[in-house]
């Protein structure tokens, strides 16, 4: 279980995080959803031990990660798959190389056995035969996929996507939570999205909760949010031009 | 709580305190990024394969601009330095006047010069892309240290090729001085030679290897740094890739007085 307390963090004289409490459940799919700028990447950074908060605490499994560095840090960070916004695929490496590369790295298993598991995890993400190729060769919608197989390989307990569908097409955007929603149900993880694509995150989240303003102020199931009577929450997943700044 | 506003009359003093304490911090993480990539040069698991393709990266690739900025250098220094010799009847110390200024300083300086130019502005383009992408991000969060597969390994090539390269920029830069003062201004090749191995002892020797090792390190700390801690956007990429040839190029020309007043 991921529990974040009273997170605060600021950046100069702009407070992004203002006392942020959220629950993940083990084994969830937990979607956050929020305006461009409002904080969601920054949330999403200080649970993969990225930034440092200025209060607060994240309990992954009951341990701080705000607290934890050096190798304990790194202990945490291995049970962890993360899904950048870009991908941050390392551009000097095929696609295959880039998905075995934490095998190799981290679990260091022998090259039959990452070629294995390489391909597999590529063939999960409907990319079979495509290792060869550079990522600068291939679309979009296939970076994401290859980054999806590359956090998916080591089998983590917790996998966090920052907006996954960022740029992506509406039909890619469903592919590509589809195909969250099948290694979700087949593997078990626990997975913490940012995202804002509404309504399509409703289909595949078991929790959504609305950033606003540096706190969440609304957290549930789909169903519930989607009949939130809270102002701020209506306006966002309607997409009401006026925005939350009315609320 | 707000903070009181100061006096007026103590404002400059606070301005000119956090300055100095600014400088202070950023020297001092610059300092601990050094520390860190030498830590993990010293502890397993080492990048032996990224170290071999820093090598190709800084040397091998540089090689070309070394062989023609030695050839021309010394076939500069052989030209002016001859017109010089001649007006005192001292032509035949060519070969140790091009040789010694090639060894003692030109030959580390130039070669680190230009191997800044060349290899040093891409190292810092490249990780900062790295970094702008979230490319080193994502190495930190497999729990893989970056600075041991991107800075280390640089650092050790730069150790590695800088000498090598200062050699190459030597060697070529003396058989450029030969080509002018032996071929086209009819010293003997003798005399050119000869005179070269009484004049040079090991010491020059020593005092441009030192150098070029001081310098492989420089140059490889400042662009490894600057591309790790670079802006946002390809505006970010652009100033720490400017900033990291201005200051590797500045004080390469500020470590070289130093190291030429202590050594012999």
């Amino acid at each position: 279980m991921i529990k974040i307390e009273r997170l605060v963090k600021s950046f100069g004289s702009q407070q992004v995080l203002r006392g942020l409490d959220l629950e993940v459940a083990t084994g969830s799919i937990t979607v956050i959803i929020g305006r461009s700028g409002g904080g969601k990447s920054v949330l999403l950074r200080h649970l993969i031990g990225l930034l440092r908060p200025d209060g607060g605490r994240v309990l992954v499994n009951g341990a701080d990660v705000t607290r934890l560095g050096g190798r304990a840090l790194d202990e945490v960070r291995r049970r962890y798959g993360v899904v950048f916004q870009g991908g941050a695929l390392f551009d000097s490496m095929t696609c295959a190389a880039n998905v075995a590369f934490p095998l190799r790295e981290n679990l260091r298993l022998p090259a039959a056995e990452v070629a294995t598991r390489v391909e597999a995890s590529l063939a999960q993400v409907g990319l079979e035969g495509m290792g060869s190729k550079y990522p600068a060769e291939v679309s979009g919608g296939m970076r994401k996929r290859v980054a999806i197989a590359r956090a998916l390989v080591t089998e983590p307990e917790i996998v966090f996507f920052d907006e996954p569908t960022t740029g992506l097409d509406p039909i890619l955007v469903n592919t590509i939570h589809h195909l969250v929603l099948n290694l979700h149900r087949k593997l078990r993880f626990t997975a913490v999205m940012v995202s804002h694509e509404i309504p399509e995150i409703f289909e595949i989240a078991d929790a959504v909760a609305m950033l606003h303003d540096g706190r969440i102020v609304e957290v549930g199931p789909p169903g519930v949010i989607q009949a939130s009577p809270n102002r701020v929450v209506r306006q966002f997943i309607r997409g009401e031009p006026e925005g939350a700044e009315g609320a | 709580m707000t903070e009181r506003p100061l006096p007026l009359v103590l404002r400059p003093l606070d301005a000119i305190g956090r300055g100095a304490i600014a400088v202070v911090e950023a020297l001092g993480r610059f300092g601990m990024f050094l520390a860190e990539a030498l830590g993990t040069l010293l502890t397993p698991p080492f990048k032996f394969w990224a170290f071999i393709d820093r090598i190709n990266y800084i040397g091998y690739r540089s090689l070309l601009i070394i062989l023609l900025t030695g050839g021309f250098t010394g076939m500069v220094l052989g030209l002016q330095v001859y017109f010089t010799l001649v007006r005192f009847g001292s032509e035949a110390y060519l070969g140790p006047a091009v040789a010694l200024s090639l060894i003692r300083e030109l030959g580390p300086v130039l070669a680190a010069l230009m191997v800044t130019g060349r290899a040093g502005s891409a190292l810092t383009a490249e990780i900062g892309i790295m970094r702008i992408t979230e490319q080193i991000d994502a190495l930190t969060v497999m729990a893989l240290n970056p600075v041991r597969y991107l800075v280390a390994p640089s650092i050790l090539a730069g150790l590695v090729t800088f000498p090598l390269m200062t050699a190459i920029f030597d060697t070529v830069g003396i058989f450029g001085g030969y080509l002018v003062g032996v071929e086209l201004l009819g010293l003997s090749q003798g005399t050119y030679f000869g005179e070269m191995q009484t004049f040079v002892d090991l010491n020059d020797i020593m005092m441009g290897f030192w150098k070029s090792l001081s310098f492989g390190v420089l140059v490889t700390w400042v662009c490894t740094y600057k591309g790790f801690h670079v802006g946002h956007g390809a505006e970010g990429v652009a100033k720490a890739t400017t900033d990291a040839v201005v200051l590797s190029s500045v004080l390469i020309l500020v470590w070289d007085y130093f190291m030429g007043t202590v050594l012999p």
